[in-house]
Parts: C-alpha cells; structure tokens; sequence
C-alpha cells in the first residue's frame, strides 16, 4: 500500500488493475478519456488488452465477448455512450456477464456541457435498460471512493455475474486526493465460480440451488450457451411463462437479497442528528460542509453519503435514519434519487433538495435550501 | 434404432427440428458449414474446443442455436464486436459470426465496416435472403430494386448494397458470394475461409420462401429455388466489378478476394509485443 496524490479517474483506472482487469474496450468521451489512456499505456503490460472500437455499442459488445473469454472486463463512458450501450447492458444481464460499466457523469441531456458536472443520470444508470431489472450501482464521492469502489464493483460483477455500474461524475473524476493505493494480494479479490462438473453435465444457466450458476467460458469445451432469448437452465430458448417467471425471479433476487451485503456509506454526527443531509457522489461533498455550517448555526444536523444507491438497501436506509425528524436529499438534478429514498422512508419527512450546478454546489447554498423547511 | 445423421455429432440434437420453416435456405447453409468445420477438424487444423459460433438476430443468426460447439446469440447486429472481444482475449479460437443481411449489413453495418477495415480474424457468414425475413418481410439493404417487401409496398426505389465490393476495398482476406443452390461450391468456400487469417467474408445467397418468395410470387420453395438458380452464375475467378447484382441482372457466384494479408490479431500482436518489448 502507499499513498499518490490522483484523480478520480486515475483512481479508477488503478484500481481496475489491482481488481484484475484483464480486457478494457471503449470509445472516447469526456470527462472519462483519461481512464482510457491510462489504461492503454498500463495494462498492456501488465498482459491485458484496451482497444478503441468504432463506438460504444461496439465497445461494451466487445467486452461481454471477452468476459465470456474468462477475462475480467471494463469499459467507460458518459451519458451519449451510456445511452448507446443500454441495449447490451439489458443482453449482459440475461445472459448474466460479469461487467463493470465505469459511467462518468456530465451536464446533460444530449450533449449538454460535455466537461462540467450533474447527476441527472442516477436513474438511468440502473432502469435505463429494458426488461426492468435492477444493476447494481456504486458511486464515489472521493478518489479514494473511486478507488476502493472500483474493487468492490469488480467482485460484486463477479460474485453476482451482473454487470455493476460504477457511477462517478465530472468533479469527483477530476479532482486530486490522497488516495491509498494497493497491489494485488492488499485487496480481496472475487473471481466468478467456475463450474465443477463434466462439460456433458453442465448446465450453463443451472444455479444449482443458489442464485448465480457457475460459468464457464468460451475455449473450455463446455460448449457454451450465450442466450439473449428467455431460456431455461441450459440455455435452450423457453417461450413459457414458468420459465420467464423462475428466471426473472432469479435474476431479481440475486441483485436484491444483496442489498444488506452491498449497503455502504459514510455518516457525520448521526448521533442526536435531527436534520439528516443525504447525498452521494461530488455533492455529498457539498451535503457535509452544508450540514457543518447547519451545526455552526446550532441545528443538530448530520450528513449521509451513500456509496452503494443500487439496490436500495430499504431496512439499512431506514435504520440508518431512523432517528432523525427529516430527511434532506441533495443531489445535482432535478431530485431524482429523492424519489427512490421518500418510497424507503415513508414514516418520515422526506424533503428534495435539487440543486442545478455545473459544478459542485455551494455549500452556503445547499444550507440555504435546508434552512427554509426547518 | 434410429439411424443418426453424419453431422449429429456437432448438433444440438435435442434442438432439431429446428425454428426455420420448411423449405428455408438456411438448413443448407448450416450444413455446409458444419461439413467444412468437420474436414478442417478431421484434418487436424482445428480444434473442435477453439470453434465458436455467434449470431445477432433474425433467422440467420438464430445458427448459432445449433451447433454443439461453443456458441452465442447475442443482440441484433452486435454478433462481430462479440466474437472480435473474445479473439481478442483467446487467439486460438476461431470465431464464426454468422448474420442475415439486415443484421450484418444494416444494423451491424458500422460493424463490419471497421472489421473488414481491420482485417480480423473472423469468418463472417451473411446470408442474403434479400428480406428481412424473422419481422415478416421489410426491406433489406440487399434488397434488389424494384421488388415488393412489407415496408416498400410499390416497389423498393433504393439501390442494393453491394457487401462483396465494400468487403473488398476495406481490405479483407477472402470475400467470395456462395449460394444455397450451389451446396458443394459453398462448402468449398466456407472449408477455404476456415484456414484464412484475417477477415474472412462469405455472402450466401439464400431462398425464403416463407417471406420473400411468398411475396414475390414464389411459394413454393422448390420454385423459388429454381428462380435463384436461374439467376446466379459461377466464375473461376471474377473480377470485383462483376459482384454488382440487380434482380434482372443476376447475381455472380465466386472467389472475389483471395490474399494473405497479416490479420489484425497479427498487427495487434506486433503491437503488444512491441509493448513488451520496450520494457514497459
Ligand atoms: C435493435 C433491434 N431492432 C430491431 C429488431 C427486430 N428484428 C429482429 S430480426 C430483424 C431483421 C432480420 O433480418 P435479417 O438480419 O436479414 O435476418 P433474416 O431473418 O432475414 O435471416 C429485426 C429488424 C431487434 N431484434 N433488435
Ligand atoms: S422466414 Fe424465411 S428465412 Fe426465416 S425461416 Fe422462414 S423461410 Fe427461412
Ligand atoms: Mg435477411
């Protein structure tokens, strides 16, 4: 372990290697080209692979393809790119392909103002593929979040075989921070389960009992099935209900019965806290200073930042919370997450805090908002 | 007992029958295939673990369902950055992309573009029936001018692509036009491209007469086969020009490029070696 003053993307880049990275393909896009070229200039010697492709669509099809190759694979992108792979963020889900989609976030929509910051994409990072599921999605606030989730979402991407978003956005991948950086050996690090019977026995989408099966990969002689169509336990297409029904449920429970497993956060002055400032990402920067003026002033006031917002962890959440009389949302957007916490918190008031900013919002400004409603 | 086919061995034989409908081109196109797979196992040139088969969507790619080989059916259009993300981590394998028109040319279009641009390694199997035929009958890119589909009810106005020249200029190492009157030439070809490096490019000429015969008039799949077969030549070595199809015109059946280019996997490894090499 040591310490290096970096950035956020430079965090995530690192931290993909320590994870195991083996294969990266992208399409460049700010605020998220560096990770690109950090890892075009490192991975490669470390035995990996980056290639640029004709366009995201390209890219992340390219990545499930090498994660079938038994490698360990990323790509990242910004809001026009996230749009564009959303089709086969839905074909890695079904087909339960172990991915990590780094999704750095910018002003949107469209092409908004590509360098600067928002976090209008929160919604869309976990339902904006169809076929209604739930992706597992991490988002740091610091460099050294970006670091140590990064990790983290390459094992739950293999642990679960789903792809995990890792959802940064404009400030957090620019700004330098001390971060502690760790070799290979220094982490926990998961790789996917391989399966342990005969390729005649194996049953590529066979849980047997749990909720993720075994995977084996192409080259293996286990004759593989890579299914996008409904199918059942060896891949076979199954237009029938009971089979949509036991595979829906699967694909569901295996992300959200790991909701308490994946729940993480940091909190301030939760103790005696009445007025609670929930946030993530770069405005969780903003929440904590915000709830610190608060505190100057004499209210009792704490902040949350959350680092896992999907699944929601409902129990965690309002455990959490639950000795505070209200709930605070601060987010860059038009209070989006906020929808997602008030449905946890309904014995609670529960207020959005929307702050339009290109970049991160003042603090002054954040307890101004919070003031009015106290 | 029930006598088994040669070819059993490399099917998913639970799955047989299979999805197409009776009459459809692409059994033969299937079967070819796997006869050109089964001589170039035999032979010791592959293994059978290192074959995979990728398709995107539509009836076409829906031939990656069947062979017992490792296999992916993957979202419309996408089947080449697919199978190039696993060549890219497993050079070993030998990646067969198979696709109808609109999932190759229309759809996967920017796709295949920078494939044959790159040269890599991979067998790609388009198979033209000049229709879109699992969405019931719209317009192809190779679709011939003049003919009715579901989505130019009078006619189509457009030009037909012309997958054999772009394959061509943008550099792959074979591109030859088969068809599925024609099985034994066509397992030639594919048997050829199986040994090639780099890109390998095979446009199949195929009869739906579910969809695209129905609408034209032909039925009967045996009369829309006698069609095609009136319309297609064979040439011992024809010139790229003469790849150029309309319906009256015809269509010319041969090995259009045949060269031995590095393939990308070639270049791609140079690079990393070079990366290597530099000591980091
Ligand atoms: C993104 C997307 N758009 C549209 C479709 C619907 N679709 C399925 S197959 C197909 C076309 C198939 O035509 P072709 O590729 O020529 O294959 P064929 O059935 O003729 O073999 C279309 C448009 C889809 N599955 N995905
Ligand atoms: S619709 Fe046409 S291409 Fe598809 S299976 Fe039927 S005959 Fe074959
Ligand atoms: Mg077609």
């Amino acid at each position: 372990m040591r310490y290096e003053y970096i950035t956020g993307n430079t965090a995530i880049a690192k931290a993909s290697i320590t994870a195991g990275l083996k294969f990266y393909a992208g399409y460049p896009i700010t605020p998220t080209s560096d990770i690109f070229e950090y890892l075009a200039r490192e991975l490669p010697k470390r035995g990996g692979h980056v290639v640029q492709f004709e366009d995201e669509i390209a890219s992340i099809n390219a990545a499930v393809g090498a994660s079938w190759a038994c490698a360990k694979s990323m790509t990242a992108t910004s809001g026009p790119g996230f749009s564009l792979m959303l089709e086969t963020l839905s074909l890695a889900v079904i087909t339960e392909t172990p991915l990590v989609v780094a999704y750095v976030m910018r002003t949107g929509p469209s092409t908004g103002v590509p360098t600067r910051s928002g976090q209008y994409d929160v919604l869309q990072a976990t339902y904006g593929f169809h076929g209604g599921l739930v992706i597992p999605v991490l988002a740091p606030s610091t460099p050294q979040e970006a670091y140590d989730l990064t990790v983290r979402a390459f094992n739950v991407s293999e642990e679960l075989r789903t792809p995990v978003v890792l959802l940064s956005d404009a400030v957090v991948a620019h700004t330098y921070g001390k971060v502690a950086v760790r070799e290979r050996g220094e982490v926990e690090v998961v790789d996917r389960g391989k399966p342990s019977v005969s390729p005649e026995a194996y049953r590529p989408y066979d849980p047997l009992g749990g909720l993720v099966p075994p995977m084996a990969c192409f080259g293996e002689g286990y004759n593989v099935l890579v299914e996008s169509l409904t199918h059942d336990e060896r891949g076979y297409y199954a237009p029938r209900t009971d089979i949509q029904r036991r595979l829906m449920w699967r694909l569901y429970r295996k992300v959200v019965e790991s909701s308490e497993k994946l729940f993480d956060y940091s909190a301030t002055h939760l103790d005696g806290c009445e007025h609670a400032l929930v946030s993530y990402g770069s405005t969780a920067l903003s929440a904590r200073a915000a709830a610190k003026l608060l505190r100057e002033e004499g209210f009792r006031a704490c902040s949350v930042t959350l680092r896992t917002l999907f699944p929601v962890y409902e129990e965690g959440v309002a455990g959490l919370l639950k000795g505070v009389e209200k709930v605070f949302v601060v987010e860059n957007n038009v209070g989006l997450y906020f929808r997602e916490l008030r449905g946890v918190l309904r014995d609670k008031e529960v207020v959005s805090v929307p702050l339009i900013d290109l970049d991160m919002p003042l603090p002054q400004e954040v307890a101004g908002v919070v003031k009015k409603w106290l | 007992m029930a006598v088994g086919h040669p070819l059993d061995p490399y099917l998913r034989v639970d799955r047989i029958p299979t999805m197409w409908c009776p009459g459809c081109g692409l059994g033969v196109v299937l079967g070819t295939l796997l006869r050109a797979v089964d001589r170039r196992i035999r032979e010791g040139q592959l293994k059978r673990e290192n074959v995979a088969f990728v398709g995107g969507i539509g009836c076409t790619a829906r031939m990656s369902l069947y062979p017992l080989f490792d296999s992916a059916h993957v979202a419309h259009g996408r089947a080449i950055p697919f199978a190039l993300g696993v060549k890219i981590v497993k050079p070993e394998m030998k990646m067969i992309v198979v696709g109808g028109d609109g999932d190759i040319a229309a759809i996967g279009g920017n796709h295949v573009l920078h494939a044959l641009r790159r040269n890599a390694d991979l067998l790609v199997v388009m198979v033209n029936n000049m229709v879109y035929g699992m969405t019931g009958g719209q317009l192809a890119p190779t679709t011939p001018r003049g003919l009715y589909t579901t989505t130019t009810p009078y006619g189509n106005p457009e030009k037909e692509i012309n997958m054999v020249r772009l394959a061509a200029a943008l550099g792959a190492n074979y591109v030859a036009r088969g068809s599925t009157t024609h099985p034994q030439l066509l397992e030639q070809m594919f048997y050829k491209a199986l040994a090639k490096r780099g890109m390998a490019f095979v446009e199949v000429l195929s009869t739906c007469p579910e969809i695209f015969g129905r609408h034209i008039g032909f039925r009967n799949p045996a009369d829309l086969y006698l069609e095609l077969r009136k319309r297609v030549v064979v040439k011992a070595r024809p010139s790229v020009e003469e790849s150029d199809y309309s319906w009256e015109k015809g269509f010319v059946l041969g090995e259009y490029v045949d060269r031995d280019e590095p393939g990308y996997i070639d270049v791609y490894s140079e690079y990393l070696s070079r990366v290597l090499g530099s000591g980091g």
